[in-house]
């Protein structure tokens, strides 16, 4: 394992950077330093996480099912990934085009005292991903390769998977909204309308 | 193992009851109790079915359907339960309908014991969790349970898991 390349793009940048681009897209953000940097750029259209580690990928397909002509992008982190890692093989059997999935890896569980994940140790979530019949899968390093993958989290064939490495800087926790019936509600009220979202 | 082939019309109860209640995702660890079921769902052009790999897959799944305005079901056997504890906390804070559709294992005539300490706690440890448990031990009331669950659930927007008695499987005599 010599010559691994590091991460050194900076997640908030990423975070800012895609949401900048998103449209109307829908997105699902995990537990937890995903969810926290989504909300710095907090909108009705995103469902932050907070509980259900292993929970992020799997949203995203019933999200995706429901609503075929919508593009949604899940955002989540290598550890909540690898928790749910058998979400990746029904995700690829189930192979919805609408559906994006982007890991911010920084190789450590952030919340729990920065111990390493499997993907210091050699693990490839990208790899994983190809091999579980996704559309197409990318690992991803730099600025330039993060413009260039952009688009494709909102309009390349799904399901896309992309692995976007980032340096392991830490940010105060920003407590935003953060109770689930609360943004379960806004969410549907935004996406349905009210008569719907509440019926 | 042969599959017995009883004909049995609950299956397709609780088809119908899924149907009525507007279930458009069907997400299921596949079982030999929901054999007939998860062939009706998946070959129904107004039901997504979908396979998992773990049953927590599946609530997961079903909280994204929920926030996309569909609704959804859960197939799975008892075996599963413990599965789906942490998981449960998704629907469970955030006040998502979830109904689960559980077919026993680890009581009635049961041939494996390895399926007794989950089977025989699989009500207590739901119940603990804040689930609601509905039971249907005979074939004639299996449909009605499940659609009172599922009106209880969606109505509600709480968690039902219908449990589904392992007497309604029928007896495997596994001493021949």
């Amino acid at each position: 394992m010599t010559d691994r390349k590091k991460g050194t793009l900076d997640r908030r940048y990423v975070m800012r950077t895609i949401v900048a681009q998103r449209g109307d897209t829908l997105m699902v953000t995990g537990l937890g330093s995903t969810t926290y940097d989504a909300g710095t750029v907090d909108h009705p259209n995103t469902f932050c996480l907070w509980g259900g580690m292993g929970a992020a990928a799997m949203t995203g397909l019933g999200l995706a099912l429901a609503q075929p002509e919508r593009r949604v992008l899940v955002m989540t982190g290598d550890g909540e990934a690898l928790m749910g890692l058998g979400a990746l093989a029904t995700i690829g059997a189930q192979h919805p085009r609408n559906l994006a999935i982007a890991i911010i890896d920084n190789e450590h569980y952030s919340e729990t005292g920065m111990q390493a994940t499997h993907t210091q140790r050699g693990v490839s979530l990208g790899a994983v991903a190809q091999a579980c019949g996704f559309a197409q899968s990318e690992t991803i390093y730099t600025e330039a390769e993060l413009e260039a993958m952009v688009p494709k989290l909102f309009g390349a064939e799904g399901p896309f998977f992309g692995v976007i490495k980032v340096n392991t800087q830490r940010y105060p926790m920003s407590i935003r909204v953060r109770d689930g019936a609360y943004l379960k509600d806004r969410f549907r009220e935004n996406l349905l309308g009210a008569e719907r979202a509440y019926y | 193992m042969k599959h017995e082939s009883i004909s049995r019309v609950w299956p397709d109860d609780i088809f119908d009851a899924l149907k009525k209640a507007d279930v458009k995702q069907v997400a299921y660890v596949p079982d030999a109790g929901h054999i007939e079921l998860i062939a009706s769902c998946t070959g129904d052009p107004d039901i997504t079915a979908v396979s998992l790999t773990t049953e927590e897959e599946g609530i997961a799944m079903l909280a994204g359907a929920w926030l996309g305005g569909d609704r959804g079901a859960l197939l799975m056997q008892s075996s599963g339960a413990g599965n789906c504890i942490n998981m449960l906390s998704v629907p469970l804070h955030c006040r998502m309908p979830l109904l689960m559709i559980v077919t026993m294992r680890g009581e009635w005539g049961e041939f494996n014991p390895w399926q007794l300490p989950m089977g025989q706690n699989t009500e207590r440890v739901f119940q603990d969790m804040g689930v609601y448990v509905q039971r249907a031990n005979h074939a004639d009331e299996v449909g009605q349970v499940v659609y009172a669950a599922s009106q209880l659930a969606f109505s509600s927007n709480c968690v039902v898991a219908v449990l589904l008695s392992q007497r309604l499987l029928g007896f495997k005599d596994w001493s021949k």
